[in-house]
């Protein structure tokens, strides 16, 4: 009983080491094809794979991550007017939305609904192209699956995710405006302007650094679960489903790391 | 024909886990000739043209492609390796999202700077080889089972390779789209100095296209010989093969007890 108990834990922690170990080889790979992707070398396919890609992972999520920012800033204005109004202090709403959606929300929603819509949809796409023997065909073509496949999106994803960032800022602090509006009778030039006064461009900056490394964990960690599907097309279920789960996990850990180190020094 | 070895395994070991697929498997292959590779399921013949492509590293062992031990060198001069060979996947393994001409045309686009029209017609006069001409512009989901192995045949042969391998051209295709892939193989055979590979358990094509027959049984290698050497065999295995004899089913009914409640 206890010996399996012992076991199990040192299965899984094996498991962990080797998974990171892995996607640690892989990201290398990647770091080494992104630099090979240079306007001058490479194929002119790898470019138009690479703006398509964009316009997936970025573009198309533009609405959705607009609008679920906007809620949310909305949700944080009402969540912190119900206790500063308590001090009578309900224009502090403003800068409490501003900061917490640029230093932290404004990444990580973004980051999870890139997940849920592209992180996903890399597993699955890679997986199902592991099943049908085109990543292998990839090989004997002599073209390196992490070159042809991942780095693309992995370009892709480093540029969008700051954009899609910024767009998340801007709509979720617009959501606090609206609030604002409504119970301070505040317009939105003054709420505006208050923003303006109490962010800092640390602030913003963070976030954005927050938003890049979650962008490199969705590609990674999609890809590599895409390329570690074997057997049929149960395995690219599972594939998915575990790319959505590993990457949150991930990003709430990078998060956590990143607002950590950034309150130890830089403040 | 030449009689050189173009491709020589040498005592190729391989497994997954604990289960060994190839026990001390050596073949020689010659340019120029087609070399068909037979066996039963689970024989390890596919295991074999796997690790012939580099897609799998055997355990020992190696593998002489062009003087180059593909089992050890590098990455690099394993893509060079690559290069001079085309392969056609059991499962066609065209890339879904890419019209037929764009799975054809992918080799050429990638691996060379010819302009964009070349590759056109280049990709065209590949497609009219394997008899699709017309269907450049679909997408591989658009195609038969039959035309898409056709299609994959056409792309393994875009960078006009040394060598081309097939794995199981007939498996799935009707006995009719499967004779068209014979002589699809036969006319490729005549038409250039290719060497060509094919793996497959379906007799009828194997003495159809064969110049040399090698018969992979448990991992290990049983005979390699022209067709007349084959037939002429008298390895219980092969004949059991040839003529089509089920395995003995083991009647021992106490094993099998004990086998049932164990």
């Amino acid at each position: 009983m206890a010996n399996s108990f012992f076991e199990n834990i040192g299965r899984s922690v094996i498991e962990g080491v080797e998974y990171l170990g892995g996607l640690t080889i892989q990201f290398g790979r990647g770091a080494v094809g992104v630099t090979r992707l240079n306007p001058w070398r490479a194929s002119p396919l790898r470019w138009k794979t690479t703006v398509r890609q964009a316009a997936i992972v970025g573009v198309e999520a533009l609405p959705v991550v607009c609008l679920i920012a906007g809620f949310v800033g909305l949700i944080m204005a009402l969540q912190g007017a119900y206790e500063l109004k308590k001090f009578g202090a309900l224009h502090f709403v403003v800068s409490l939305v501003g900061v917490s959606i640029t230093r932290e929300l404004g990444p990580l929603m973004t980051a999870i609904i890139v997940v849920g819509r592209s992180g996903s949809s890399f597993a699955a796409e890679i997986g199902t192209m592991s099943v049908t023997e085109e990543v292998d065909a990839l090989r004997v073509m002599a073209l390196e699956p992490v070159d042809f496949l991942l780095v693309p999106k992995f370009v892709a994803m480093l540029v969008m995710m700051p954009c899609l960032t910024i767009a998340a800022d801007t709509a979720g602090i617009l959501g606090g405006a609206a609030f604002t509006w409504m119970s301070l009778g505040m317009g939105l030039r003054a709420y505006l302007s208050t923003t303006v006064e109490v962010l800092l461009l640390r602030d913003i900056v963070t976030g954005l650094i927050k938003s890049l490394a979650f962008g490199m964990i969705i590609v990674q960690v999609g890809c590599f679960e895409g390329f570690k599907v074997r057997g049929g097309p149960e395995g690219v279920g599972r594939a998915t489903t575990k790319a959505v789960v590993q990457s949150i996990f991930l990003i709430i850990v990078a998060d956590l790391a990143f607002t950590a180190f950034f309150y130890v020094f830089w403040s | 024909m030449s009689g050189e070895a173009i491709i020589q395994v040498r005592n190729l070991i391989t497994g997954y886990g604990t289960r060994t697929i190839l026990n001390g498997l050596s073949l020689d292959i010659l340019a120029g000739e087609t070399m068909v590779i037979l066996g039963g399921s689970g024989s390890g013949k596919s295991t074999l043209l796997r690790n012939i492509v580099g897609l799998e590293r055997p355990t020992s062992g190696e593998i002489l492609i062009k003087g180059v031990d593909i089992t050890r060198c590098s990455r690099r001069e394993l893509d060079e390796v690559r290069k001079s060979m085309g392969m056609s996947f059991q499962g066609s393994a065209l890339f879904n999202s890419m019209t037929i001409g764009d799975n054809v045309g992918l080799p050429l686009r990638e691996h060379t700077k010819l302009a964009e029209s070349t590759i056109k017609v280049m990709t065209r006069i590949k497609l009219e080889q394997v008899g699709l001409a017309p269907c450049e512009n679909y997408l591989p989901s658009q195609l038969s089972g039959g035309m898409k192995k056709r299609a994959a045949v056409a792309r393994a042969l875009a960078m006009d390779p040394e060598i081309l391998l097939f794995d199981e051209p007939s498996a799935g295709l009707d006995p009719i789209v499967a004779a068209g892939m014979d002589d699809l193989i036969l006319n490729l055979k005549r038409a250039f100095q290719m060497t060509i590979i094919v793996v497959t358990h379906e007799m009828a094509s194997a003495f159809l296209i064969a110049d040399r027959v090698a018969m992979v049984d448990k991992g290990r290698l049983l005979t390699v010989g022209t067709l007349e050497e084959l037939q002429k065999s008298e390895n219980p295995r092969v004949r059991q093969f040839l003529d089509r004899v089920p395995d003995a089913v083991s009647t021992d009914e106490q094993a099998f007890l004990e086998r049932l409640v164990r």
